[in-house]
């Protein structure tokens, strides 16, 4: 017999099963928010605010009213009974302005997109047509766009009122970083700029909210990452106690962040239904989404690296201006990406000191916040230019420089000056199969013949750790209600199948496959016969839903916990009536069996026993065939993982255009639980940075602000022609603090590709003197740093 | 159910092999009536400008952007949906092959994914990958990176080829 | 993003629809393809008060090559353009542009006569026609007219158009021996309108360029031969056909700006050169 904490052999746990769910979505059975109808619903449209900063007066509602189809057309003033206004606050940034925000701007608009007017009607185009109908005075005030110039004396304010643009400040660190570059052998430098963007999940948020003023309760069918969060905000903003207000999660079309925020539209649309007694729906257009969903990374980094004389790194000096947004996001705070970039630098290298400077800048743009990565990926492409442009002085090869600085096993766990906490590391494993993976002999070998050809190619690496899986001082300590736990209910049904319920959200990682196939190794059983909901917070229990790659982390967790509860009443029951002990019976597969294996029950009979013959059962026996456990991870702030990833990429020297040829990733993130879910996450990951790398950005224009890049024609996405084929490797170090040892996965891909082909570029143009340090890299960038084209006034 | 005062007109085609007398608002898009009108939700809405695939359906045989018809103008044509494409079995390659091969995760794009995809190998059984990502160039997918769909679409031409 | 309300109408024969543009004028907009006008229409961006359908209309789609005349009806899809054998033996060049027009379902409704009466700047088809040497044949209420290409296109979304006019068909000259056709285009990915694109059909007595036509696409607002250009290739070559390019009346823009579009307009014609 296995103790009780180990992983069976041959386990669902580590298959490369595909997701069940998706048999479904393959037939176009997808039950997404705006697939569901409600009897008597009406149709949302919102008056946006055209211009990024603009005082404004409704002097008529009245002909919007008149058309026919129209129901109500509602302000801030409407609303204000039923909603109260939200303020970001949080205990980890003390000093942050965030101003007062409501469901619906009052007097002034301060992003563009702003929601101003809320439209119900009996449909979404007549919704449409009344907001043509609305008179609506605006006064355009000065907008506030570039986060430099936002931060000088001489900006005008993005909001009126503030002594200045400054959202928060602060400069950390440990370690003499002056001495450190005193008597550092070399100093390299780069200031990188990195565009703000977004990130487009292909479904476009959206509300069905229904108010049932009878029982005074509101359901909420919502595409979110988090519906139990969205309980807490929509039950405190709207007055109600949680148990009378119903988060759905169904399908959800993507989240990748997006989909983790309080945002005032929606908080708008369940009001409007309180107010209206009627279901309300709302979809934001891919305009609006553009316009309205949280941006991000949009920074200014300058950086400097120390290394001494043996090319070991001696310190990181940093200054980080962050475009903020108007507002930060609620309720976590658009610092938390600021944050997680300066911690992110230098995280996978040993170095003795380290200072940030950080100034977040409020601007008349929507707000940013939380984007598959969290800042991550700006953080390693300063780093990885830093480390790039120090092999390169040291006339030394890349590979090499990184490999001599990277944190030993030796001295983990270790806290490094940043603060960042590095913790059963596996760079060298990983190295070493990275180094196998990507054959860099041959490539180098392949590269070489292509440069003879004449064409421009350049290979970059990155070194990449990320924080996954945030435990609860990550938010506790900052007073903000952010679950970093979760709790899965795992439930025997009278036929012997099992039902899960738990607290992780659906959002097309594949997380619930993972747990089916976790539950089923704890209690024993084929993962055929286990079913499992999410996403309802009628009958999901509560927990941190989907962000910070923490569903295999922590709800994984709770899933096995739960469902070792269940197999021990089980065994326990089973002994009881098979006249055994329960150490002496296992569960396989639906069935227990003896010390011999042999089968001495089926899962079926004992539950049929237990629901509907309780009477064969012995005195005292009280089988407990619902099993529940609720896990927080006590130790470990975040779990870090580890990897490696390379960019092959040519430039058209002429045209500027950028080719990403190739692609590879190492990573270990723990345990696998699903090796094949995992292994696309880190491909989905991977496009996602490439699209940052080269081709998304948020632009605006210089005069007036207005917000340039607003449909998918302006806004370039990656298809499938620039995304290049992916090699995805593995190393599985379990962590040693959990049973199942899984760590966050699912956004390691997008930490390191912008890092990798910012150098691969970089790489390619050093044959001909010229870099960059922009992103996205354009064909403009290309041909302005090779003086095709005169430098950008 | 009819609005008031919403310009309408009548309409009679066949979707998924179904007749179907009605009468459509003259401006909603084919994509809108055929979710919202006859509650066909397996194709879906990303954009409304054409670029996303999302909302492709097959008019007349051909892949078309549903959300760049109206529905009036698909009288007296054959529409079929990935519901009809999946009830008549002519894409159950291609299915299995994304389903095993993971390419798809949140499943938004995949009902326009895969009338695409078929489309393609109706015209070109032994696409290369190269061929694939032209001819799959117009949906847009955020999830998978589009490298399990190359290799899903591959499996599923050298499976009908066998 | 739903549409402003519009009447319909869907007429069945060509004098029907006619009859509607000399009534309406410009407060009808017509529908063929609608690829670019349902976005345009779903934004609000345009609101006519009527669309006139033409998609009932017969005789509107036929490719036909008779007499060295590739003659391509106005409504035939971009997709059918693309697969005809008559195309690709007569007009090669527009088989070439089609490949990088858009996307496979966009193809399957749009139109070669509303990629032409659109007349955006950075579209591939008016550069085609105008570098091909075209004839638009166009009707309304009033008669038929004939366009040459190369006087058709005025600048961004304006034609020579009459707002009671339809574009009926597209002659073309058949290629005839000695010449050849190209079309190369840069863009940011596959399908997308052209950051600069060219369209050229060159006649070679052994390797020397005697005659060319060349028309870009994405460099000007308005789609026209390259008459100087044209002159100096022949007269001068290749490389200071390249340097002639300087005199381009390039558009400006943020995200590319005019020097851009000339730099792009000197790669294209220097790669198209080097390669026929």
């Amino acid at each position: 017999m296995s103790p009780d904490t180990s992983l069976p052999e041959n386990g669902w746990i580590g298959r490369p099963l595909p997701r069940a769910a998706t048999r479904r979505l393959i037939e176009g059975r997808g039950r997404y928010t705006d697939d569901h109808a409600a009897k008597g619903e009406l149709h949302a449209a919102f008056l946006r605010s055209p211009f990024p900063h603009a005082a404004f007066r409704i002097v008529d509602r009245d002909a919007a009213r008149a058309l026919p189809g129209i129901r109500a057309v509602l302000v801030a003033e409407d609303l204000a009974g039923l909603c109260r206004s939200w303020r970001c606050e949080s205990r980890a940034f003390p000093g942050l302005v965030s101003p007062e925000q409501g469901p619906l701007a009052r007097d002034r608009a301060v992003y563009q997109g702003e929601p101003v007017v809320l439209v119900l009607a009996d449909s979404r185009a007549v919704a449409e047509d009344g907001l043509e109908l609305i008179g609506i005075d605006w006064e355009e005030l000065p907008a506030v766009t570039d986060a430099a110039a936002a931060l000088e004396a001489s900006s005008p304010p993005a909001h009126q009122g503030l002594a200045s643009n400054l959202g928060w400040r602060t400069e950390f660190g440990d370690g003499d970083v002056e001495a450190a570059f005193a008597v550092a052998a070399l100093v390299v430098e780069t200031q990188l700029t990195f565009t703000r963007h977004t990130g487009v999940p292909l479904e476009a948020r959206a509300v069905l909210a229904s108010y049932d003023p009878s029982a005074e309760a509101l359901e909420v069918r919502l595409s979110h990452q988090i519906p139990h969060q969205m309980q807490v905000h929509l039950a405190e903003l709207l007055g109600l106690p949680m148990g009378r207000v119903r988060v759905i999660a169904g399908d959800v079309g993507g989240g990748f962040g997006i989909k983790m925020h309080v945002y005032p539209d929606e908080v708008a649309i369940c009001a409007a239904s309180r107010l209206v007694g009627r279901p309300v729906r709302y979809v934001c257009d891919r305009i609006e989404a553009m316009m309205a969903d949280i941006h991000a990374r949009e920074h200014v980094m300058r950086a400097r690296m120390a290394v001494d004389a043996e090319g070991r790194i001696l310190a990181f000096d940093l200054d980080d201006i962050q475009g903020l947004g108007a507002y930060s996001v609620y309720p976590r705070s658009s610092t938390v990406e600021a944050m997680s970039v300066l911690r992110a630098v230098g995280a996978p290298y040993r170095f003795d000191a380290y200072r940030a400077r950080l100034r977040c800048a409020l601007q008349n743009k929507v707000p940013t916040g939380q984007y598959r990565s969290v800042g991550h990926p700006i953080g390693c492409a300063t780093t990885e230019r830093l480390v790039e442009l120090a092999a390169r002085a040291r006339g030394e090869d890349p590979l090499e420089f990184r490999r001599r600085n990277l944190v030993p096993e030796a001295i983990m766990p270790w806290t490094n000056p940043a603060g960042g906490r590095m913790a059963s590391l596996s760079h060298a494993a990983c190295l070493a199969e990275f180094e196998r993976l990507v054959d860099l002999p041959v490539l180098r070998a392949e590269i070489a013949a292509m440069r003879a050809q004449g064409r421009c190619v350049g290979l970059g690496l990155a070194a990449v750790v990320e924080y996954t899986a945030s435990g609860p001082a990550a938010y506790g300590l900052a007073h903000v209600p952010v679950a970093a736990m979760d709790t899965v209910v795992v439930t025997l049904e009278p036929t012997g199948d099992l039902v899960v319920r738990a607290s992780v959200a659906e959002i097309g990682q594949g997380i619930q496959q993972g747990i089916v196939q976790v539950v089923a190794d704890a209690v024993g059983i084929a993962t055929s016969r286990v079913t499992i909901h999410t996403g309802d917070t009628g009958n999901a229990p509560h927990g941190g839903g989907a962000w910070a790659s923490r569903g295999a982390a922590i709800g994984g967790e709770a899933a096995w916990g739960a469902g070792r509860k269940l197999r021990a009443e089980i065994l326990a029951a089973a002994a009881a009536l098979l006249q055994s002990a329960p150490e002496r019976l296992n569960l396989r597969d639906g069935q227990v069996i003896d010390a011999t294996g042999m089968p001495r029950m089926a899962l079926a009979d004992l539950a049929a026993t237990v629901f509907f013959r309780g009477h064969e059962l012995p005195a005292g026996l009280q089988p407990q065939f619902t099993a529940t456990q609720q896990y927080r991870r006590e130790e470990d702030v975040f779990l870090t993982t580890n990897g490696f990833q390379a960019s092959l990429v040519e430039v058209d020297t002429d045209t500027g255009l950028v080719t990403a040829l190739r692609h590879w990733v190492v990573g270990d993130c723990g345990r696998l639980i699903n090796p094949l879910l995992v292994d696309e996450q880190v491909r989905g990951g991977v496009v996602q940075g490439i699209g940052e790398a080269l081709l998304e950005a948020c632009r605006y224009d210089a005069g007036n602000g207005q917000f340039l890049t607003g449909t998918l024609a302006d806004y370039l996405l990656p298809m499938a022609d620039n995304a290049p084929d992916i090699t995805v490797g593995h190393v599985e170090t379990p962590y040693a603090g959990s049973v199942l040892g899984a760590k966050g996965a699912g956004e390691a891909g997008t930490c390191g590709a912008p890092a990798a082909v910012l150098n691969a570029v970089n790489d390619a143009l050093a044959s001909l003197g010229a870099h960059v340090s922009e992103m996205p890299i354009t064909p403009a960038v290309i041909l302005r740093a090779l003086g095709t084209l005169e430098a950008a006034p | 159910m009819e609005l008031t005062d919403e310009p309408m007109a009548e309409m009679a085609c066949t979707v998924n092999g179904v007749p179907v007398r009605t009468r459509v608002p003259l401006r909603q898009s084919l994509v809108d009536w055929l979710r919202h009108g006859i509650g066909l939700t397996g194709s879906h809405v990303g954009c409304e400008h054409g670029v996303c695939g999302a909302c492709h359906v097959q008019v007349g045989g051909r892949v078309v952007r549903g959300c760049l018809m109206l529905a009036v103008q698909v009288d007296g044509e054959v529409v079929e949906t990935i519901e009809g494409a999946t009830a008549s079995g002519r894409i159950r390659a291609l299915q299995e092959a994304f389903f095993a091969r993971a390419a798809l995760q949140c499943g938004f794009c995949t009902p326009g994914m895969l009338l695409q995809a078929a489309e393609l190998l109706a015209a070109n059984p032994d696409p290369s990958r190269t061929e694939i990502r032209e001819a799959l160039s117009g949906n847009y997918c955020r999830c998978t990176g589009y490298h399990a769909i190359v290799d899903a679409v591959e499996a599923a031409a050298a499976r009908l080829r066998a | 993003m739903k549409p402003a309300r519009f009447g319909y109408a869907r007429p069945d024969t060509l004098d029907g629809a006619l009859a509607i543009l000399a009534e309406q004028g410009v407060e009808a907009a017509i529908l063929a393809g609608g690829q670019s006008l349902m976005p345009m229409l779903n934004l609000r961006m345009a609101r006519p008060g009527l669309l006139l359908d033409i998609n009932r209309i017969p005789g509107l789609d036929a490719i036909a090559l008779s007499g060295g005349v590739l003659t391509i009806g106005a409504r035939a899809r971009h997709a059918e353009v693309l697969a005809s054998p008559l195309v690709r033996e007569a007009a090669p060049m527009l088989v070439q542009a089609l490949a990088h027009v858009a996307h496979p379902a966009i193809r399957n409704r749009g139109t070669l006569g509303g990629s032409l009466a659109l007349a955006d700047p950075a579209a591939e088809m008016p550069a085609c026609i105008t570098a091909l040497g075209a004839t638009l044949v166009v009707a309304s209420a009033r008669g038929e007219r004939r366009i040459a290409a190369e006087t058709f296109f005025l600048g961004v979304y304006a034609t020579t158009l009459e707002p009671d006019e339809l574009v009926l068909r597209v002659e073309i000259p058949a290629i005839s021996p000695g010449w050849s056709h190209g079309f190369h285009e840069v863009a940011r990915r596959h399908g997308d309108y052209a950051m600069a694109g060219l369209a050229l059909a060159l006649h070679r007595e052994g390797s020397r360029v005697v005659e060319a036509r060349i028309a870009f696409c994405g460099v000007e607002a308005a789609t026209r031969r390259q008459a100087e250009v044209e002159a100096v290739l022949v007269a001068q070559g290749a490389e200071a056909a390249c340097a002639a390019l300087a005199g381009l009346d390039a558009m400006a823009g943020a995200e590319v700006t005019a020097a851009h579009r000339i730099h792009l307009a000197r790669v294209l014609l220097r790669r198209a050169l080097g390669q026929a």
